[in-house]
C-alpha cells in the first residue's frame, strides 16, 4: 500500500495532482476512442496483452491521483463522490465507459450511418446497416393492423374523441366535481365504448363494418390497454375492500377470486377466454373475441390491483378508522371520504407498476390471433418478401413501448407529487 | 335525580382470553364531568371506547342516551354521532384541510348544508382559537393545535357527550396547557364529559367525580374533593402518591 499512498493527494497539492490525474484519464480515453472510432492502436509498441490493458491501468492511476475526501472544488468533489469513491468503483467506471465507447461506433453505423430508409421494397436495403425501409413500408400495418387503409381516419378520429373526453374532468365545474368518480368509472368507459364501436367497428351511419379480427397494431394495443386499465382499477378496489370485509361470505369470495386469478398464467386465461369460454355459452349468444379477451385481462389484472390497493389500506393507521367511526360515518362514507383518498394516494407507485405490466402484457393476445404491435411484427417478419428484418422490427417496438411506458411512469410521478400530503 | 345519560351494568370484556374489563358498573348523569385515571393497562381507554362501540363488549349492558349497545344495534352511526371522541394521537384526516376536517362529518352524516357547516366549523375553531389556521393541513400544525382542531371537529357534530382518551399524553409539556384550557372552557359550557387523563390539576378543577381503575376494575369512584382528600383504598393512595 505504501507505493499507492505516495500517489495520494492532500488539500495543498490537490491542484497539481488533479491536473496530472485528469491528464492520465484523458490519455486513456483518447487511446480507447482512437481505437474504437479510427481503428488506430496508439499503443502498438507495447506487448499484446498490455496494449489492451494500457488505458485501464493509466485511467486507474489517474483516478487514484484525483481521489480526495474533500477538495472544495465543486466539480472534482462531485466526480469523486459519484464515480470515484474507491479503486473498485473507479475500475467499474472505466470499464463501463470504455465498453460504451467501444460499442458506440458499430451501433451508430448500423442504426444511422449505414442504414437505409429510402425505397419501398427489400431491394433498397443493400447496405450493411439497418433497413428502416422495412419499418417505413410496414408502418401503417404496425399502427393499424389489417384495418383497411382508407378507413384509418376512423381510428384516428375515435382516439382523438376518446382522449378529448378523458380531459373533460379537468374542465368540470366545481359543483359537478363530486360526480367525477362516477364519470370516470361508469359514464366515460361507456361513451368510449360507443365511440369505438360506432367509429372503428362501423356498421351504421354509412360506415362500413370492419370486424375486430382486422384490427391490430399499436391502435389495438391502445384499445385493449385502455379498457383493461379503466375497468380493472375499480374492480380491484372492490375486491380489496371485500378481502378486508367483516362479512365472511364477501371476504372469502374475494380471497378465492384474488388467489384464483393470481394463480393462473395470463396466457392460459387468454386461451380459455377464446377457446373454452364460447363452448359454455348458448349457441345463439355471440360475444366478440376482442371483448372476451379484454374481459379476461381485466379480471386477471383486477386481482393484482386488489392486492396493491389492499396494501395501501393496511398501511393506514387504525386511528383513521376510529376517528371516522367516532364521527358517525358508516362503512361507505368512511371509506369514500377518509380511507380510500389516503390509501389510493399511497398506492400510486404500485398501481403504476401494475398498469405498466398490463400494457406490456398485451402482446400476449397474439396467442388467440389478435395481432397488436408486437403481433404485427411477428407476422411481418415471416412475410416472404421481408425476411430477415426481425431486429429492426423489435428495436422499433421496444422504442414505441418504452415511450408509452415512460410517459405513464412520468405521469404517475406527477400524480404522486400532486397529491402528496404531510402526515 | 335525572335519568343517567350513560348507564353501564355488569359489563365484562375480553381480548381473546384476557379479561380487560371486569364487572364495570357506571352511571353518568347529563352535564357531569367524570375523570378516569389509573395506571396504564388498567382498561381506562377500552372502557370509553366501549361507550361509542369502537370496542365491543361481551357481557352486560351499555345504554347511551336510551339506546342499548349490542350486536343488534342497527344504527350505531346515529349513536356515535351523538358521542364525540378525542384521541391521544389526534387522528385528524391528513388529506383534508382543518376546515374540511371539521365540516366533513356534519355535511355527510348530518346532511347539513355546506355553508352552514362551514360557519359552524369556524365558530368551533374560534372557540379553540385556531380559526386562523382553517385552511392549513394537519401536517402543518403543532401537536397542540392539532388536538384543539380534533376537539373542534368532534364538537361540530354537536354531540351530547364528549369522550377524551388521554388527550394530552402525546403532547409537549407547553402545549398541554392550551389543550386543557380548551377542555376547561368546554366543561364550563355544560358538556357531559368523560376524560381519561393523568392531569390531576384538570381533574381537581373541573371534575365532578373521579374514577380510579386498576386491572380492569373500578377500584374507587368518589366526588373529586373526597377522592383527593380522602382516598379509601390502598391502591388509590399509592397511585396518588406517585402521580401528585
Amino acid at each position: 500500500m505504501q507505493t499507492i499512498n505516495f500517489l495520494k493527494p492532500n488539500r495543498d497539492n490537490i491542484k497539481n495532482y488533479s491536473i496530472i490525474g485528469s491528464f492520465l484519464v484523458l490519455v486513456s480515453l483518447i487511446d480507447v476512442i482512437s481505437n474504437a472510432f479510427l481503428k488506430i492502436n496508439l499503443t502498438s509498441f507495447l506487448p499484446g496483452s498490455l496494449t489492451t490493458l494500457f488505458p485501464l491501468i493509466i485511467g486507474l492511476i489517474g483516478l487514484n491521483m484525483m481521489r480526495i475526501d474533500y477538495s472544495g472544488h465543486k466539480t472534482l468533489d462531485l466526480l469523486n463522490k459519484n464515480i470515484n469513491t474507491n479503486n473498485f468503483n473507479a475500475f467499474l467506471t472505466l470499464v463501463i465507459l470504455f465498453s460504451i465507447i467501444k460499442a458506440l461506433p458499430q451501433s451508430l453505423s448500423w442504426m444511422i450511418f449505414d442504414a437505409t430508409i429510402s425505397g419501398d421494397s427489400k431491394d433498397a436495403c443493400t447496405g450493411t446497416g439497418a433497413c428502416w425501409t422495412y419499418i417505413k413500408v410496414w408502418f401503417r400495418r404496425f399502427m393499424y393492423g389489417m384495418y383497411p387503409n382508407e378507413f384509418h381516419w376512423r381510428i384516428n378520429t375515435a382516439f382523438i374523441l376518446v382522449i378529448a373526453l378523458g380531459f373533460v374532468g379537468y374542465f368540470m365545474k366545481e359543483n359537478l366535481k363530486k360526480y367525477l368518480a362516477l364519470y370516470y368509472v361508469i359514464i366515460y368507459p361507456v361513451i368510449a365504448y360507443l365511440v369505438i364501436y360506432y367509429l372503428i367497428s362501423g356498421g351504421s351511419f354509412g360506415l362500413q363494418w370492419v370486424e375486430t379480427g382486422a384490427w391490430g397494431g399499436l391502435s389495438l394495443t391502445f384499445i385493449v390497454s385502455f379498457f383493461c386499465l379503466i375497468f380493472c382499477f375499480p374492480l380491484g378496489m372492490i375486491f380489496a375492500l371485500g378481502r378486508r370485509s367483516n362479512l365472511p361470505v364477501i371476504k372469502y369470495i374475494s380471497i378465492c377470486y384474488i388467489e384464483f386469478w393470481r394463480g393462473v398464467p395470463l396466457i392460459t386465461v387468454l386461451f380459455m377466454s377464446s377457446v373454452m369460454f364460447p363452448m359454455f355459452l348458448p349457441e345463439d349468444f355471440f360475444m366478440d373475441k376482442l371483448v372476451r379477451v379484454i374481459i379476461a385481462i381485466t379480471l386477471f389484472e383486477a386481482a393484482y390491483c386488489a392486492e396493491v390497493i389492499r396494501g395501501g389500506l393496511q398501511s393506514l393507521p387504525r386511528g383513521q378508522y376510529d376517528a371516522a367511526k367516532s364521527l358517525g360515518m358508516g362503512y361507505w362514507k368512511m371509506h369514500i371520504f377518509v380511507i380510500l383518498p389516503q390509501a389510493l394516494k399511497l398506492v400510486i407507485p404500485g398501481i403504476a407498476n401494475t398498469f405498466l405490466a398490463l400494457v406490456k402484457d398485451t402482446p400476449l393476445i397474439f396467442v388467440v390471433g389478435l395481432a397488436e404491435l408486437a403481433g404485427m411484427l411477428a407476422l411481418a417478419k415471416t412475410n416472404p418478401k421481408w425476411l430477415g428484418f426481425a431486429m429492426e422490427g423489435y428495436i422499433f417496438a421496444s422504442i414505441v413501448f418504452w415511450i408509452i411506458c415512460y410517459a405513464m411512469s412520468k405521469y404517475s410521478y406527477n400524480l404522486e407529487a400532486k397529491y402528496k400530503t404531510e402526515r | 335525580m335525572s335519568d343517567p345519560i350513560i348507564k353501564i351494568q355488569n359489563m365484562n370484556k375480553w381480548f381473546g382470553d384476557f379479561q380487560v374489563l371486569k364487572n364495570i358498573n357506571l352511571e353518568v348523569e347529563a352535564n357531569k364531568k367524570i375523570v378516569v385515571c389509573g395506571p396504564s393497562g388498567s382498561g381506562k381507554s377500552t372502557l370509553i371506547r366501549c361507550i361509542n362501540r369502537l370496542e365491543e363488549h361481551q357481557e352486560g349492558d351499555i345504554i347511551v342516551d336510551g339506546n342499548e349497545l349490542s350486536e343488534k344495534t342497527k344504527d350505531i352511526e346515529k349513536i356515535r354521532a351523538e358521542v364525540g371522541m378525542v384521541f391521544q394521537q389526534f387522528n385528524l384526516f391528513p388529506h383534508l384541510s382543518i376546515l374540511d376536517n371539521c365540516t366533513l362529518a356534519p355535511i355527510w352524516v348530518k346532511k347539513m348544508p355546506k355553508k352552514e357547516a362551514q360557519e359552524l366549523a369556524l365558530d368551533q375553531l374560534k372557540k379553540v382559537q385556531i380559526d386562523d389556521q382553517a385552511n392549513k393541513f394537519p401536517g402543518q400544525l403543532s401537536g397542540g393545535q392539532q388536538q384543539r382542531c380534533a376537539i373542534a371537529r368532534a364538537l361540530c357534530m354537536q354531540p351530547k357527550i364528549m369522550l377524551f382518551d388521554e388527550p394530552t399524553s402525546a403532547l409537549d409539556p407547553e402545549m398541554i396547557k392550551e389543550v386543557l384550557d380548551a377542555m376547561v372552557s368546554l366543561a364550563k359550557g355544560g358538556m357531559t364529559m368523560i376524560v381519561v387523563t393523568h392531569e390531576m390539576g384538570f381533574a381537581k378543577e373541573v371534575a365532578d367525580e373521579v374514577i380510579f381503575m386498576d386491572e380492569g376494575m373500578i377500584i374507587e369512584k368518589a366526588d373529586t374533593k373526597e377522592f383527593f382528600a380522602n382516598p379509601k383504598s390502598d391502591r388509590t393512595k399509592l397511585f396518588l402518591s406517585q402521580i401528585l
